[in-house]
C-alpha cells in the first residue's frame, strides 16, 4: 500500500462534509448524472482546490459570465489541453512554494474536470504528457459517453450500438459500430500511482476514491460514469438507476489500480442481464437480438479479464460502503 | 564596466531570462529547434535557475502550460517557432484574452508547405490579430534588452509579449552582448504581483462564457489595453535608458533627416539595409531606413513621424499575405498613411523567405528600384523580390 493512503479513513454517511464547491443555480439539465459526481468530488476535495475543466458541458452550465457555480478557483482555457493547463497550476505551486511566494502549509488540490471527448479523443495527448510527466494532480474524467454539450454527437466513449447524431440508428448502420475505448488500460499504462472507476450511484466509493486521489503523490485519474437522461432518452428521475444497473450489469465495474494493482471495489457475481441496462435507454431501442446478445457476450469477457487481472493480485474486492 | 560576451544570441536570450528569475518554463524544444529552451533545461537542472521546467510534448501544450501557471501567479516563459507556433494558435488567443502576462521568445522562421526551417516572418504574421505584443530585435543585444522590457511590459499591461529574433541569422549566430546588472534588473524588474489569479484563498472564475451581451465588451477591454500598453512600452524603454544608456523607439530611423526614398522594415535586415544606405549615401543619394521596432500595437503616429518627407518608401515584407493587396507590413503601412496628409508612393517588396539571403547589394538594388518609382508609379500593389525566372 502506498504510504499517502496508509492511515486513509474514508467518508461515511456520517462523517459527509457539508462544504459545497459547486454552488446550487447551475444550469444543467434535470437528472443530470454528471453534474452530481462532480459536487461529490469537490465535496470530497475541500476548498483547498484549483479546479481545471474542459469545454463541456459542466463548463457550460457553471460559468455564463457574470455567473459562476464554482466556489473553487476556476479556470477554463480550451477543450483539448486541461490536463496541461493543470500541469502549468501545479509547476507555479510547486516554484511559488519553494521560492517562499505562495505561503500556503496545505497541500492544494490541482482537479481537471473533463468529458469523455475532451479525454478519449481529443484531449488524449495532453492527458497522456501530464500522466507521463507526473504531475500531482487529479483528473477525472466525467464521461456521459458522447457529446452531450453540443447535441449528442458519438465520441470514443460512446458505447456499442448507441444512437448518436453521428452514429444514427440508420436502415443498414444501426448506431455507433465500435467498442468502448478501453480509457483506463491507456491511462494504467503510464504506471500511474492511482487510477479508479467510479459512479454516482455510489456516492460513498466516489467521494473516497476521489480523496485518495488527492491524497497520492503524482498524477491520479479518475473514470467517471457519468448519466444523461437528454442525450441517453432515460427518465430523469431513472438517471441513478440507470447509473446502479451498469454496475450490476458489469457494463461499468468498479475498481481502482494502485500501482498498477487491480483491486475490484464490488463483485458483482450475479449479474443482471445487459438487456435490462439496455433496455430503460431510447439511444439503445433499435438494437436487435443479435446485436444485444454480441453486448452480452462481450461484457462478460471484458469482466472476467478485469476479475482475472485482479485475481492475479491475490484480491478482488474491498470493503464496499455505500449500502 | 559592463562586460562584454561572444554569445551565441540564442544562449544569450535564455541567460536574460533566467536572469529575469521565472518561475515556470514550458517548452516544446522542435519544430524547429533552438539553444534557448536547451540552455534554460541547463540552468535548472545544474541548479543555476530555480524554477519549473515542464517538458511538455508540444508546443500547444507549452502555452496551455503557461495559461496555466501564470494564471496561479508565476512568471513564464516559454520560446517556439513556425509550425509550433501555428500548433500553439488557438491558445494564443486565450492568452491574450485572460490578459495573463506571458512571455515568449518567438525565433522567427518559415512556414510550411514546403516544409523549411529557415527564416523569414510567415510564422509571426498568422498571429498578428491575436492580441500580442510584438517587439522585433535586430541584433543579439537587442534580443537580450527585449526580453528584460518584454516582462516589464507585459507584467505592467497584463499582456503577453512576443519578442521575435530572426532564425539563424540572430538565434544562431555568436553576438557580442552585455548582460544588465542583476542588482539593476532587480529594481528595474520587480517579482511579479498579480491581483486576480487561482488562489484558494480568494477562488475566482477565470475563462467564464463571453455570452453576446457581454462578449463585445469584453473584446472592445482588451483591444484598449492594448493601444495603453503603447505609454507603459515607451516609459519601460525610458527607465532602461537611464539604466544603460541604450535607446529603444517603437520606430527607429537611419539617415532620415533629408532622405528622398526609405526602406521600411523588421528584424535583422535592417542591419543588411543600413549597410546599403552606407553605400549610397557615399554616392550623395538621400536615402534612409525605418525600422519598426514595435509591431503591435503598431505605432502609427511613430511611424508618420519617422517617414519625415520622404517621396517613396519601400516596404520589404517577410511574408507573403495570400490574396491581400500587400505584405503584412505593406498593408498596415499604407493604412497608415492613409490617415495622414502624407501620400509618399508605396512599393511592396516581399524578400528573403525562408533564410534567402537579402545582401546590402540587394538592398542597393532594391533602393534603386525604389527611386525608378518616383517619375513612375508600380505597376502591381506589390511584388515578390528575387524570383529565379
Amino acid at each position: 500500500m502506498r504510504p499517502e493512503l496508509k492511515n486513509f479513513k474514508g467518508f461515511t454517511l456520517k462523517n459527509l462534509p457539508e462544504y459545497e464547491g459547486f454552488a446550487q443555480g447551475h444550469r444543467a439539465c434535470q437528472g443530470c448524472g454528471t453534474v452530481l459526481p462532480l459536487r461529490l468530488a469537490l465535496k470530497a476535495l475541500g476548498p483547498n482546490t484549483i479546479a481545471v475543466t474542459s469545454t463541456g458541458c459542466m463548463e457550460i452550465v457553471s460559468s455564463p459570465f457574470p455567473y459562476t457555480s464554482w466556489n473553487v478557483p476556476w479556470i477554463h482555457v480550451a477543450f483539448e489541453n486541461s490536463a496541461t493547463v493543470a500541469s502549468g497550476i501545479e509547476a507555479a505551486i510547486k516554484a511559488l512554494k519553494r521560492k517562499g511566494k505562495l505561503k500556503s502549509k496545505e497541500k492544494i488540490n490541482v482537479v481537471v474536470f473533463a468529458g469523455d471527448g475532451a479525454t478519449f479523443d481529443i484531449g488524449l495527448q495532453w492527458l497522456s504528457g501530464a500522466l507521463e510527466r507526473g504531475h500531482d494532480f487529479v483528473y477525472i474524467c466525467l464521461d456521459n459517453e458522447a457529446y452531450m454539450n453540443t447535441g449528442v454527437q458519438r465520441s470514443g466513449a460512446t458505447p456499442f450500438g448507441a444512437h448518436t447524431t453521428t452514429s444514427p440508428a440508420g436502415k443498414i448502420i444501426k448506431g455507433q459500430t465500435t467498442w468502448k475505448k478501453n480509457l483506463m488500460g491507456i491511462v494504467i499504462a503510464h504506471n500511474i500511482p492511482y487510477a479508479a472507476t467510479a459512479n454516482p450511484a455510489f456516492p460513498i466509493d466516489l467521494m473516497n476514491k476521489v480523496k485518495k486521489a488527492a491524497l497520492v503523490n503524482g498524477p491520479a485519474f479518475i473514470h467517471v460514469y457519468a448519466t444523461c437522461p437528454t442525450g441517453w432518452g432515460t427518465k430523469s428521475e431513472d438517471s441513478l438507476l440507470t447509473a446502479k444497473l451498469a454496475v450490476e450489469t458489469r457494463v461499468f465495474p468498479l475498481y481502482e489500480v494502485i500501482d498498477g494493482k487491480y483491486i475490484i471495489n464490488r463483485k458483482v457475481d450475479k449479474p443482471k442481464p445487459v438487456e435490462e441496462y439496455l433496455k430503460i435507454q431510447r439511444r439503445f431501442r433499435h438494437l436487435t437480438p443479435e446485436q444485444i446478445a454480441y453486448i452480452q457476450e462481450r461484457v462478460n469477457q471484458e469482466y472476467e479479464k478485469l476479475l482475472k487481472l485482479a485475481e492475479s493480485f491475490g484480491e478482488t474486492q474491498t470493503e464496499q460502503k455505500d449500502e | 564596466m559592463t562586460k562584454k560576451f561572444a554569445k551565441e544570441v540564442s544562449i544569450a536570450v535564455a541567460e536574460a531570462v533566467a536572469q529575469c528569475k521565472v518561475d515556470v518554463i514550458s517548452a516544446y524544444p522542435i519544430t524547429p529547434q533552438t539553444h534557448i529552451v536547451e540552455h534554460l533545461a541547463e540552468l535548472v537542472n545544474n541548479g543555476e535557475l530555480d524554477a519549473e521546467y515542464i517538458p511538455v510534448e508540444s508546443e500547444h501544450a507549452a502555452m496551455s502550460a503557461c495559461i496555466g501557471a501564470a494564471a496561479t501567479g508565476a512568471r513564464t516563459f516559454t520560446s517556439t517557432s513556425a509550425q509550433g507556433l501555428l500548433l500553439m494558435y488557438e491558445t494564443l488567443f486565450i492568452a491574450s484574452g485572460m490578459r495573463l502576462p506571458i512571455v515568449m521568445a518567438l525565433v522567427n522562421r518559415s512556414v510550411s508547405a514546403p516544409i523549411s526551417i529557415w527564416n523569414d516572418h510567415s510564422d509571426v504574421m498568422s498571429m498578428r490579430d491575436a492580441g500580442w505584443i510584438h517587439f522585433f530585435a535586430e541584433n543579439g543585444q537587442q534580443a537580450v534588452d527585449l526580453i528584460y522590457h518584454a516582462y516589464k511590459v507585459a507584467e505592467k499591461t497584463l499582456l503577453p509579449v512576443a519578442v521575435n529574433i530572426d532564425g539563424f541569422i540572430l538565434s544562431h549566430v555568436v553576438e557580442p552582448v552585455t548582460f544588465l546588472d542583476q542588482n539593476l534588473l532587480d529594481k528595474y524588474l520587480p517579482p511579479l504581483k498579480i491581483k486576480y489569479k487561482l488562489d484558494p484563498k480568494n477562488p475566482i472564475t477565470i475563462g467564464a462564457i463571453g455570452v453576446p451581451e457581454i462578449y463585445t465588451e469584453a473584446k472592445k477591454a482588451q483591444d484598449e489595453a492594448l493601444k495603453a500598453s503603447y505609454k507603459i512600452i515607451l516609459q519601460a524603454w525610458k527607465d532602461f535608458e537611464k539604466l544603460t544608456g541604450r535607446k529603444y523607439l517603437p520606430v527607429e530611423t537611419y539617415q532620415m533627416e533629408d532622405a528622398e526614398v526609405a526602406i521600411v522594415i523588421m528584424g535583422s535586415l535592417a542591419e543588411n539595409a543600413m549597410n546599403a544606405v552606407d553605400i549610397l549615401r557615399a554616392k550623395g543619394k538621400k536615402v534612409g531606413v525605418v525600422r519598426i521596432r514595435l509591431w503591435r500595437p503598431f505605432p502609427t503616429k511613430d511611424f508618420l513621424k519617422a517617414i519625415g518627407k520622404v517621396k517613396t518608401l519601400c516596404v520589404v515584407d517577410r511574408a507573403v499575405s495570400h490574396g491581400a493587396t500587400g505584405g503584412p507590413v505593406g498593408i498596415e503601412v499604407r493604412s497608415a498613411l492613409y490617415q495622414s496628409n502624407k501620400r509618399p508612393r508605396v512599393l511592396n517588396l516581399i524578400a528573403g523567405l525562408s533564410g534567402r539571403d537579402v545582401t546590402k547589394e540587394d538592398f542597393v538594388e532594391i533602393f534603386e528600384k525604389t527611386f525608378e518609382t518616383l517619375t513612375k508609379k508600380p505597376t502591381t500593389p506589390y511584388e515578390i523580390y528575387g524570383v529565379k525566372e
